[in-house]
């Protein structure tokens, strides 16, 4: 599969340089902020957006991600309106987008209706925090269908032989969680991120990109040098929730997207 | 009747894993731990010794003669559970994984609770083998059950408020999987019913059998047949598939669990997954729910804390579509009129999740024969309902 993902990572493989990967809540404070968003965050150096769709029970976030969720479903925000968004989006800008929602939310609309309309949308990946390879069967076939790659995670927990599961199912890039815990957790153990990623890298033949805990220029500077991608989620969301009413919003949380992206491009040098 | 779950957890479509990656490797280490112990004689025989001694298993089969005349059909008979030590079936299950937790050697124990019973039940397992013992349970449900807060506190559990969503059952079950996300290698999570992931429906069912069991056993030994209808209530769904469950293949008994019907289907506030939900995945597990149409999990409503949960057991949900059981509700006024009648009538004050299978034994026992005979699971004690329903009452204590 070609597409926004793989010609992605190839460019920045050329260039010498990491993927950063910033998440957003869609719809948090408005899915007309988080437009506007995607593309300031792209001028700002993000080179994938990793969209959340907002769930009433997000079992794999911390606080910070759950209360965007609370103000994304308060907003209004439905995932047939996000995939709208998308569209839109798709007429200004070629960044990456991939989706990040809980299984219930593919399920309650039908998996190929949403396969079929995702990847119409302008979708380029699915991260699904409930559901390991071992349940991806039923969503496999309409998403391979749709020419839409499945993204997994593995973790710090995970055996030699879940990391080879992961590894074979994972396409458009491997998810490596940093911790044991949930998102907005602090990072940890570096130590063991690298030598994990090694072991990944050695059996996966897509990009692995590190998240959960990624919270300052430093820390991703840190991670970049490890991985070929960085996530960074709750500080970016953190930040949003702090500047809810301030119009300078946009502009603040890119400022915070840059400062990431220029700590990486020095780490790389 | 093929064994259930499957290998994949599944029953039928319902069940499987639907979890974090972090916490597949403790499910596969549970799973085939709990297969090893389940073969285990020594595991089995502690198990059974606890439950005799400690729990004071087996729980008594009660003919309820007052009750029966009261309701003029069928010979009504309760299975009473609420006189396990606790006060509830919970702690059947509590001390199986409590046991379970020492053979892979984590310490550290948590556990979400809605009522308070599981908690309770799981901080009482907790403290007579000395380990660590966190509870989750959401703020609204630690106003309701003010009194099992405390009790879970003089066992030396830690009791921590979930003050996020809806504030009840789901909520507290939320942030125990991701307390169990963090801290995976040092503590076993004891789910308190047949929900979330695999092992857990199936386990938790096993563990809870043996009320099916004992009162098979005792029935035919009272009556010289088997019962006609078996009646239970349904939360997650643990006393009703311990009761059923030895029963299943007796094609003969039917088999009722009634759900809470809160204020009534039509209002909206309600815990009837089966009158108003559809399948999808909460928490681990693919079954029905109360969702939106975006599946967006809803608000429920009951009176009673340990019903208040928008999914039921992944394997109640085969047997719903096989129709092998029955799923009706009682509404909130209908419980607490049979938490009236039970009290005035036997003396024996149900909690206000057993009043709802009362409930539906006031409906169901005056259509029978007077040759008929209903086991009702009396899943556990009122005690704990006292405050709230003076409080409802507006009687101050």
């Amino acid at each position: 599969m070609s597409g926004r993902l793989e010609t992605t990572f190839q460019r920045l493989r050329d260039k010498k340089e990491k993927a950063l990967i910033a998440y957003l809540m869609a719809g948090d404070p408005g899915l007309a902020e988080t437009e506007q968003l995607v593309v300031a965050l792209e001028q700002a150096g993000a080179d994938i957006i990793e969209l959340g769709v907002p769930f009433s029970d997000p079992i794999a976030d911390g606080p910070v991600i759950q209360q965007a969720a609370e103000r994304g479903l308060k907003s209004g925000t439905t995932l047939r309106k996000i995939l709208d968004s998308v569209k839109s989006l798709r007429q200004r800008t070629e960044i990456p987008i991939v989706l990040m929602l809980y299984f219930n939310s593919i399920h309650a609309m039908g998996y190929e209706k949403f396969c079929t309309a995702a990847k119409a949308a302008g979708v380029d990946g699915l991260i699904i925090p409930d559901m390991p390879p071992d349940e991806a069967g039923p969503l496999k076939g309409p998403a391979d269908a749709a020419g839409l790659p499945i993204i997994f995670l593995l973790a710090p927990t995970s055996t030699p032989s879940r990391r080879r599961l992961v590894a074979e199912e994972s396409h458009g890039f491997v998810y490596y969680v940093s911790l044991t815990g949930i998102t907005g957790a602090k990072l940890s153990n570096v130590t063991d991120i690298h030598q994990n990623v090694q072991k990944l890298k050695k059996v996966s033949a897509s990009p692995v990109a590190v998240g959960f805990g990624v919270a300052t220029p430093e820390d991703a500077a840190q991670v970049s040098k490890m991985a070929d991608g960085v996530i960074v989620g709750s500080a970016i969301v953190k930040r949003i929730a702090s500047h809810q009413q301030d119009p300078a919003m946009v502009s603040h949380v890119a400022e915070f997207v840059r400062s990431l992206k220029t700590a990486m491009a020095e780490a790389a040098r | 009747m093929p064994m259930l779950p499957d290998s994949h957890g599944r029953f039928g479509p319902y069940g499987g894993r639907y979890v974090p990656e972090t916490l597949m490797p403790a499910l596969l280490e549970l799973e085939e731990e709990y297969a090893k112990a389940k073969k285990d004689r020594r595991f089995q025989a502690d198990l059974a010794y606890y439950l005799k001694q400690y729990v004071g298993r087996p729980t008594s089969l009660y003919r309820a003669d007052r009750l029966t005349k009261k309701l003029g059909g069928a010979k009504i008979y309760l299975k009473r559970e609420d006189l396990c030590h606790t006060g509830a079936h919970k702690i059947n299950n509590a001390i199986g994984q409590v046991l379970l937790a020492m053979r892979m050697k984590k310490r550290r124990i948590i556990a979400e609770t809605g009522a308070g019973q599981h908690g309770v039940a799981t901080a009482t397992a907790a403290a007579m083998f000395g380990l660590e013992c966190e509870v989750y349970m959401g703020t609204e449900d630690m106003q309701r059950q003010a009194l099992n807060v405390f009790r879970m506190r003089l066992l030396g559990a830690k009791v921590t408020g979930v003050d996020a969503g809806s504030r009840t059952l789901k909520d507290a079950i939320s942030e125990a999987m991701r307390d169990w996300t963090t801290n995976v290698r040092t503590t076993h999570y004891i789910l308190g019913s047949v929900l979330g992931a695999h092992p857990y429906p199936m386990m938790i069912r096993d563990f809870q059998a043996i009320i099916g069991k004992e009162a098979r056993k005792q029935i035919l030994a009272a009556e010289g047949k088997l019962p006609d209808y078996l009646v239970a209530c349904v939360g997650g769904g643990s006393n009703s598939i311990g009761l059923f469950h030895a029963f299943l293949r007796d094609r003969k008994v039917k088999m009722i669990g009634v759900e809470a019907g809160g204020s009534g289907i039509v209002s909206g506030k309600h815990a009837a997954r089966f009158s108003g939900g559809k399948p999808g995945v909460l928490q681990g597990t693919m079954t029905y729910l109360l969702q939106d149409e975006n599946g967006q999990i809803n608000l429920t409503h009951s009176v009673s804390a340990g019903l208040d949960y928008a999914a039921v057991g992944p394997e109640h949900s085969l047997y719903h579509d096989q129709g092998r059981i029955d799923y009706t509700y009682a509404t909130d006024t209908e419980a607490m009129a049979a938490f009236d009648l039970l009290a005035q009538e036997e003396g024996i004050i149900p909690a206000l999740e057993s009043a709802h299978a009362i409930a539906e034994v006031i409906k169901l026992a005056p259509t029978l024969k007077k040759s008929q005979v209903i086991i009702a699971n009396l899943s556990g004690r009122g005690d704990k309902d006292v405050q709230q329903v003076a409080r409802m009452r507006g009687v101050e204590l």
